[in-house]
């Protein structure tokens, strides 16, 4: 489901580091801009294939899931065969599978995604209805470990070997390896329950405590977001650090920086104008990546803190299977992924001239 | 590498020192609002009286404006629909007993049938028409009397419409006609006699609501609150996979509910659930299907809380392949052939230490297998006496395989009529903690008959399961009051009409004398007589010996004592309390009254805590400076 973006472009940009800004008048103008537009199309013509090939994968995957769907939701109770025969006829279930296929491409290019089996709703309106919540959550903690990912980062680079760049990563290695949902039961059970002289001081779950509008309700939520944000943050920031920190190492060599601090730069100036902004495209890749990640929701944290995202929905319709939830849920994260994977490469040319060219 | 004192000049840098000084105070801030919004909210420890109580000042909920008491329970299930005609999942149907009243209910004593929104019922003597009288003390939460001719519209509506029949449509299969010649008499005439005609588990609607429903199979009933009904709560909102509220039916005809509000919160996390029961947040925690023995055990003795562990409506058994076989006599699968052979049946369960397995895989949360009905219904308990006991003797078992002919050759292995050493594949669900181990026991039990077990633990068993493909499975039902549905998954007609279909059966057992038990105890509207067929239906499946049940697994929840003072089991003895046959436990409960003084050193609790945590911050703060100031200093 994750696309790894470029390694090659990433590897050539930190193997030959040079001044990045404007291209150096090389050429004229408009042949610039042509082979950016030349790019451009490249890249979006291999998204559009990309999400085609997800559009008929995410038809025949969840298809290849033992179990049969109508026993698995008339299990249980008294039904007749002439019931299970209707259930399967309201499924599409009963036609032979090139069928099946026919249909749901059809519906997918007109933007329908069809109707859960199991809620009996249609596919976009529990996307739309979790939605908000996941990105809420994801998108929230997103924010808050790319920045401390990458300040933390560039710190422990600039002063790598010392103390506190080997508390740095050192803790942050040791959080990236922590299970999730360990991390967030720990914190639910000290900060949420209390343990001795600490108080309970939120929520044990869920997004709110219901019965609340206006201000009462955004604190309410905020109150409920802190310790899922907390865990996602201390489980997923570890990963920019190193990338961040890892990036800028080989920068912190290059004779640019000999030349910008002879200019008589500031040190934080030369890190900020000059290192780090060549230093970014391994990180910017990351970034697009986990933005990506963010609408897919996080099953295990989500779970923990009983969050009503999408990856609580992904998995409920993966144990029917609920073919239709699943085949949507399942184009709409790979497209996300897609689209912000071929945003990230579009934006590579503006952060260093050399791509694309 | 001179790069490190490059690296010390000017570090004083204005706009780096205001980012640093920004996230520090960041972060303070965000501990500090979510520190100070405990008091604000009702996640605060004593929850239900914290928000009763501002429900009551904003006059939003109650009445007449006294403190609402709140009963918060944690379920792990979301609702699959809010609409009766779709809703099959325990918690869905559990709330449409709330809501929504039945024609009968089941006596939280001893489950026997006791008057619903139906206040008698009488067959004809032909057996085939059945006159049940409506009560006139009813009414609709809007105002609206409840009549027979609601309940004939809800009949008619599943009868005639496929999208209706979803969920229930097996309750009026056998129904000709329903109609309500008056609005306190209801009369449905069968096709055929049918015992069950006093167990219509059919939540009745309100026509002059519902018939405004175009299209049954797609309307969930969960876009306008409140929903009408005449249950003990009325559905007051909903947020998918967050919470389901309802409040008390104050005009309810059996009395109102003690409890002003009902909510049931969704945990995905058992352990987060209990988390919740014993911070307060919840008042209750049913585990699904049970709490585990290990949450069960930290429980037991906390301050406040109660852990209830009743008979549960489960068993669990071992099922045999009879040789998979479909209505048109084809048949499939590749069972193995020995297991046709009734010693060996006998043989290999009286080689399973039932005992065992209720005190080391269930840790003693289960009763010992007898019948296939739970003792938890005692008037179709049934267990077996005298030497048709298949007690746990392997020595017993050996000399039975003896006789059978499978004897052991000289690696100890018994051998089949192939001459192949024996060897079964047992269907588990790898889901299933207690399959797999109890499957550990069995390699154990029949390996040391010198019979080899191959344990096929899926994710997914059904697929093998419907093919037949299988020697033995772990299975498991769970048992209404009215046991018809689980007596009628072992007969000939549910089995699947040819190979490629999938019947209602379990595990395609099809026995004749069985079959005929079935139809008469369906016709048998005596109920001792029904009780005494049914009866022996069990016996004979017993001495089968294609299903046999290990274990009765218990009901094991807990709740808060602080919350809640008193709360009606089923049965009513050392019952449970989650997923009753009937609305008592909800209705019944009583609130506690402890609250104010534990609520007070709670908030205190949380004040303590956020000094702490503004301390901590300081420090960690006056540090970091000072920590800088000397790094600064040292490189100058």
């Amino acid at each position: 489901m994750t696309a790894e973006a470029t390694p090659a472009l990433v590897e050539g940009a930190a193997a030959d580091p040079g001044t990045p800004g404007p291209a150096a008048g090389r050429g004229p103008r408009a042949r610039t801009a042509a082979a950016y537009l030349r790019y451009v199309a490249g890249k979006l013509a291999g998204a559009a294939v990309s999400l085609l090939a997800v559009l008929v994968t995410s038809f025949f995957l969840f298809r290849l899931i033992p179990g049969d769907p109508v026993k698995f939701m008339t299990g249980g109770r008294p039904v007749s065969a002439e019931q299970l025969a209707a259930y399967r006829r309201e499924f599409g279930l009963d036609l032979p599978l090139w069928r099946q296929f026919a249909h749901y491409c059809g519906k997918a290019l007109t933007g329908d995604l069809g109707t859960s089996y199991q809620f009996r709703t249609p596919v976009i309106d529990k996307i739309t209805e979790a939605l908000p919540n996941t990105l809420l959550l994801t998108g929230t903690a997103f924010v808050l470990y790319t920045a401390l990912g990458i300040v933390l980062g560039t710190r422990s680079a600039w002063r790598h070997g010392r103390l506190g760049d080997r508390l740095n990563t050192g803790l942050a290695l040791t959080l990236y390896s922590v299970p999730s949902f360990w991390l967030g039961l720990l914190l639910i059970i000290v900060l949420s329950v209390g343990v001795g002289p600490v108080p309970g001081l939120f929520p044990t779950g869920g997004m709110e405590s219901g019965g609340k509008e206006g201000f009462a309700y955004a604190v309410d939520v905020a109150h409920h977001l802190v310790l899922p944000v907390v865990t996602l943050v201390a489980v997923e920031y570890g990963q920019t650090l190193l990338v961040t920190r890892s990036a800028l190492l080989d920068e912190m060599g290059g004779d640019y920086l000999t030349t910008a601090r002879a200019k008589g730069l500031r040190d934080d100036q030369v890190r900020r104008r000059h290192a780090v902004p060549n230093a970014l495209l391994p990180t910017v890749t990351l970034v697009f990546v986990n933005l990506g990640r963010t609408v897919a929701g996080v099953i295990l944290v989500e779970t923990v803190f009983s969050w009503p995202g999408l990856g609580g929905l992904f998995y409920q319709g993966l144990s029917v299977p609920d073919l239709p939830l699943v085949q949507g849920l399942f184009f709409f994260f790979a497209s996300a992924v897609i689209v912000m994977n071929t945003l990230a490469d579009l934006l590579y040319p503006l952060l260093d001239p050399r791509v694309g060219r | 590498m001179n790069t490190h004192d490059l690296h010390g000049r000017g570090r004083t840098g204005p706009r780096l020192g205001r980012t640093r000084l920004l996230a520090t105070a960041g972060a303070a801030a965000l501990v500090l609002t979510a520190g100070l919004a405990s008091p604000l909210v009702p996640a605060a420890p004593r929850a239900h009286a914290a928000e009763g109580t501002q429900a009551g000042k904003d006059g939003k909920d109650g009445k007449d404006g006294k403190d609402g008491k709140v009963l918060t329970v944690a379920v792990a299930q979301s609702v699959d629909s809010l609409s009766p005609f779709l809703a099959v999942r325990l918690l869905s149907t559990s709330i449409h007993r709330l809501t929504y009243e039945y024609l009968t209910n089941y006596d939280p004593k001893d489950a026997h049938v006791v008057p619903g929104l139906a206040t008698k019922w009488e067959p004809s003597p032909d057996k085939l028409t059945w006159t049940y009288t409506i009560r006139s003390d009813s009414k609709w939460s809007d105002g609206q009397q409840a009549t027979a001719e609601d309940a004939a519209w809800t009949f008619n509506k599943m009868m005639t419409d496929q999208g209706a029949a979803t969920a229930n449509g097996s309750f009026v299969n056998n129904f000709e006609k329903v109609t309500a010649p008056s609005p306190t008499q209801l009369v449905i005439r069968l096709k055929k006699p049918q015992a069950t005609m006093t167990a219509l588990d059919v939540p009745i609607v309100p026509k002059h609501v519902w018939e405004k429903v175009d299209d049954f199979s797609e309307f969930n009933n969960d876009k306008s609150f409140p929903v009408v009904g005449n249950g003990p709560f009325v559905l007051t909102a909903y947020k998918p996979d967050s919470y389901v509220r309802l409040k008390a039916n104050k005009d309810f005809w059996r009395g109102a509910p003690k409890f002003d509000e009902l909510v049931f919160r969704y945990y995905k996390d058992q352990d987060a659930a209990v988390a919740a029961l014993r911070k307060g947040e919840v008042s209750f925690v049913a585990g699904s299907p049970a709490l585990t023995p290990a949450q069960a055990a930290s429980l037991k003795g906390e301050k406040d809380i109660r852990v209830n562990e009743g008979p549960g409506r489960r068993f669990y058994a071992l099922a045999t392949n009879p040789g998979a076989q479909a209505r048109n006599g084809k048949k499939f699968g590749d069972g193995h052939p020995s297991l046709l052979d009734e010693r060996v049946r006998h043989a290999l369960f009286m080689a399973v230490d039932r005992k065992t397995i209720v005190d080391k895989v269930f840790q003693g949360h289960a009763v010992e297998g007898q019948g296939y009905i739970p003792p938890r219904y005692p008037t179709y308990f049934w267990e077996p006496s005298g030497n048709r006991r298949l007690a746990y003797d392997p020595a017993k078992a050996a000399e039975l395989l003896d006789r059978a002919g499978y004897r052991a050759n000289a690696d100890g292995k018994r051998v089949g009529k192939d001459g192949k050493p024996l060897n079964y594949r047992v269907l588990c669900h790898a889901t299933d903690p207690n399959d797999k181990a109890v499957g550990k026991y069995l390699q154990e039990w029949w390996g040391g008959l010198g019979i080899g077990v191959t344990l096929d633990c899926l994710d997914n068993v059904t697929d093998p399961w419907l093919a037949g493909k299988y020697d033995l499975a772990f299975d498991g039902w769970s048992v209404n009051p009215d046991p018809d549905f689980v007596l009628s998954i072992h007969t000939c007609a549910a089995l699947p009409a040819t190979p490629k279909d999938t019947g209602a059966t379990d595990n395609f057992i099809c026995d004749k004398t069985y079959d005929e038990l079935y139809a008469k105890q369906l016709a048998e509207y005596d109920p001792a007589e029904r009780a005494n067929l049914v009866k022996q239906m069990e016996s004979r499946l017993y001495d089968l010996g294609y299903m046999n049940v290990m274990a009765y697994p218990n009901a094991v929840e807990a709740y808060r004592t602080d919350q809640i003072e008193s709360i009606t089991t089923m049965p009513a003895e050392a019952g449970n309390i989650y997923g009753q046959d009937g609305y008592w436990s909800w209705w019944s409960a009583v609130p506690a009254d402890s609250d104010d003084s534990s609520g007070g050193s709670a908030s205190t609790g949380v004040v303590i805590g956020i000094v702490a945590g503004v301390v901590v911050l300081a420090g960690l703060a006056g540090l970091f400076a000072m920590r800088r100031r000397a790094t600064a200093e040292d490189r100058e």
